[in-house]
């Protein structure tokens, strides 16, 4: 697709994917279809991608209630996922907001899942058997993060050394940390599963900030189809979408 | 209290795969269906977004909530069970089209050695081959006799696939559509295997090369190799599922109406037949009765067991004096393989679910097992199902998890590392069951189930020895590092493995070693039908939705025929 093939035409869309010839389900997905805005240069589909990114994203605190705690939050992403010479880390991509805004709805309140006792700690091999929220356990991590920094450099998280917060980061995933009610090395797992989930998700969510985790990666995001290309053995280098530029 | 509503023929409970299927061919023999499913509907229109990895297959909004119901899980009849909280080794469906909606697409016939592996396995290994721990036993049906119905299927989802596979039952007629692309992907591992001396053959795929109209005039489109099936439904309409065929073919007649967040709490027993099933509608809170001449459990393998529990339909399996038959011989699968990491960049981003080639050289009894100690196999294959950022982070065994290295070698390894993998069969053991909670119950107040399961030494056994020929295939296909999968200790609910649950309510040839005969009708009980994987007495080496869904054909042709005739259609 970086040889111009970026947007699959119309007719070789149709032709492929046999869409034009039977009978459909409804009409239901024409209209879809249509939506997808496959060849751009067709008039009277509008094209918003561009105008998205021109406004300003207000961003916000939704689950964090003051500002250190959102900067311990950051400073332990951003160790996990670190700025290098590939590209940004986990601040730059957003992941800390996206982490936020996470915990402030269904996964921080843990609403598809089961949260009925009687809770008993159970055995590795049957899971989580928490009876705290994954915002429970965020918060009480943080603030975990934070004293542990207190008690053992005198400063607060966010003040330390690179190392220094990789140590007691480590401390927490060798479960060196009590915590009421689970486990550090499960708050530690938790963290690291959301910082990847919040830099490699789409950027919707508001993390993975101008797809440039997608980029390190050359994932391309959302892509109609790969028909035409992925017979070919040459690798692709496509410039990626998001869901948002739909 | 509840209301009771007008009697109808049929009653399907669950609109998946195995619903979908035994309301259409009901509905088309003129009797009236009317299909409970307890979430939602739900089509191609809903899934024009669905290329969004965090939703669908990280937080699986497809997939069952569990803060409505789940199961409870141990190892070992000692240890107190407890409830799974979060989804994770296997993914529950719901909605229209149940697990049919978000799977792969891998649409196989299990072997003939399958159905009648007790009756084989003691004829050429002598009957200790196995402790009498395993409880083997044959299917009470053939290959042969099935033949026809696997066919009707792959009819129906116009299977993509090629006959050549050495190994396999001898196939009637030749695959609907022609195989997927040979990628280059699947080609290094079509040139390793053949060097090896093994037979490549693409993968039998409901991902269709082409669009196919199926003959009951539901159109399936021809895949676009986007890369996202497996937790996501296909926004083309390309990947067989129930609401693009079964479901629509049902609509036609005229016979058939869906119920949405119709959650069936109780099949009403009433001497030797059941009289129909209580429901709750979840959005109301209302409980309805709704009687019918005929009830079919068609839910998934877990929800099947735990209804006739619940209605005290049939005996418990005792893991202690071996009687009774509900909840016995639950299986699952292993699955052994290889990672490669290679130095050149690859289209792993690229895919379908089902897009794959696959040997069955060490599948079923394709190979001597004499001096071995285990029996059965598992197919092996590559797949290129389209990697996906958040679970792609491939990094060889001695890389930190986390920080500057995990960041460089997981991106750098993304586009690089290429996975073989194999579906190892299971065999039921006498510990190994499903039964009912005491202590935990559903949001509707109905004990959850429970599930008792561990690996085995034949589990342990087989794994090792299909991850060293997935280890050596991947050597042979060049890449610089092989990663062989660890050795299985004892079954763990987290981490994915595989939604290939099987067995508790086992299909066979007499009341004595099974809940349902070959039609999947209930010994004791003439008018209900349990139908899906909990009919399957072992788990095989492949996937298991063909196999289901022909059983699922044959158990509706008995339907039809039992509600002409009445009485035990065996």
């Amino acid at each position: 697709m970086s040889e111009g093939k970026k947007n699959i035409t119309r007719r070789d869309f149709l032709k492929t994917t046999g869409v034009a010839t039977g009978a459909l389900i409804g009409g239901g997905i024409i209209g879809g279809l249509v939506g997808f805005n496959m060849d751009k240069t067709d008039q009277g589909v509008s094209n918003v991608g561009k105008e998205n990114h021109a406004m300003p994203t207000p961003r916000g605190m939704q689950f964090f209630q003051n500002t250190r705690d959102f900067e311990v939050l950051s400073n332990a992403t951003e160790r996990i996922f670190p700025k290098d010479d590939l590209g940004p880390g986990a601040i730059e991509l957003g992941v800390p907001y996206f982490i936020d805004h996470q915990l402030a709805g269904q996964y921080g309140s843990n609403s598809r899942e089961y949260m009925h006792g009687p809770f008993a700690v159970g055995a590795a091999t049957q899971g989580y058997q928490s009876r705290l929220t994954r915002g429970a356990i965020f918060r009480q991590g943080i603030t975990l993060l934070e004293a542990e920094a207190n008690k053992r450099f005198d400063t607060g998280f966010s003040s330390l050394e690179g190392e220094q917060m990789d140590e007691i980061l480590t401390a927490f995933q060798n479960d060196e940390i009590p915590m009421a009610g689970t486990t550090s090395a499960f708050f530690f797992r938790l963290l690291r599963s959301a910082t990847l989930e919040g830099a490699y998700s789409d950027p919707m969510y508001g993390g993975n900030n101008n797809m440039d985790a997608w980029r390190m990666k050359e994932f391309p995001g959302h892509q109609m189809a790969y028909i035409n290309l992925i017979e070919d053995e040459k690798f692709q280098k496509i410039e990626p979408m998001s869901l948002g530029e739909m | 209290m509840a209301t009771n509503l007008p009697k109808v023929d049929v009653i399907v409970v669950g609109l998946g795969w195995t619903g979908g299927i035994i309301a259409a061919e009901c509905a088309k023999a003129g009797l009236k269906v009317i299909g409970l499913e307890r979430g939602r509907s739900r089509g191609t229109e809903d899934y024009l977004r669905i290329h969004d990895e965090y939703r669908y297959a990280l937080r699986y909004e497809l997939m069952q909530d569990l803060s409505k119901e789940t199961i409870t899980i141990r190892n070992n009849r000692k240890m107190p069970a407890l409830p799974m909280r979060q989804l994770s080794s296997f993914l529950l469906g719901e909605g229209l089209g149940g697990s049919g909606t978000h799977w792969n697409g891998h649409t196989w016939r299990f072997y003939p050695y399958d159905f009648q592996i007790k009756t084989m396995t003691d004829q050429k290994y002598g009957p200790n081959k196995l402790s009498k721990e395993y409880l083997l036993q044959d299917w009470g049906v053939t290959y042969d006799e099935l033949e026809p119905y696997f066919y009707k299927y792959e009819q129906t989802a116009g299977i993509s696939g090629e006959d050549k596979n050495p190994f396999w039952g001898k196939r009637a007629q030749q695959f609907p559509t022609p195989p997927m692309k040979k990628t280059p992907i699947l080609k290094k591992f079509e040139g390793a295997t053949q060097k090896l001396g093994y037979t490549p053959f693409m993968l039998p795929s409901a991902n269709l090369s082409e669009a196919y109209t199926n003959p009951d005039g539901e159109v399936i489109n021809a895949c676009q190799y986007c890369g996202f099936c497996e937790r996501f439904g296909c926004e083309y309409g390309a990947k067989t599922s129930p609401e693009i065929t079964v479901i629509p073919t049902a609509r036609k007649t005229g016979n058939f109406e869906e119920r949405f967040h119709a959650n069936v709490v109780e099949v009403i027993k009433n001497g030797n037949k059941v009289s129909g099933v209580k429901y709750i509608d979840t959005q109301s809170g209302e409980e309805f009765i709704q009687p019918a001449e005929v009830v079919v459990l068609a839910s998934y393998v877990m929800n099947n067991a735990k209804l006739l529990m619940v209605s005290k339909i049939g005996e418990q399996y005792d893991p202690d004096t071996g009687r009774g038959t509900l909840g016995k011989n639950y299986c699952y699968q292993i699955l052994p393989g290889a990672t490669g990491y290679f130095d050149e960049q690859m289209n792993v981003f690229m895919g379908a679910g089902a897009l794959g080639m696959t040997i069955d050289d060490f599948n079923g009894d394709n190979f001597d097992h004499s001096d071995l100690d285990f029996i059965h196999g598992g197919s092996i294959s590559i797949t290129q199902t389209g990697y996906r950022p958040i679970e792609t982070n491939p990094i060889q065994s001695d890389t930190p998890t986390w920080g500057p290295e995990f960041k460089k070698n997981s991106i750098y390894n993304y586009t690089r590392t290429l996975g073989i993998g194999g579906q190892g069969a299971s065999m039921p053991h006498k510990e190994n069951y499903l039964s009912l909670d005491g202590n935990y119950k559903d949001a509707y107040g109905v004990p959850l189930l429970q599930m008792t399961y561990n690996f085995t030494d034949q589990d342990r056994a087989l794994h090792k020895h299909l991850s060293e020929v997935c280890s050596n295939i991947m050597k042979e296909m060049g890449a610089k590092t092989v990663d062989i999968k660890k050795p299985i200790t004892d079954y763990d609910i987290v981490g994915y493995q595989t939604t290939h649950n099987t067995g508790g309510t086992i299909m066979g040839s007499s009341p004595d070693n099974s809940v349902v005969n070959s039609y999947l009708q209930h010994w004791d009980a003439e008018n209900l039908f349990v139908v899906g994987a909990g009919n399957f007495p072992h788990n095989g080496g492949y996937n298991p939705t063909g196999t289901v869904a022909a059983l699922a054909y044959r158990s509706a042709e008995g339907i039809v025929n039992y509600s002409k005739n009445g009485g035990s259609l065996v």
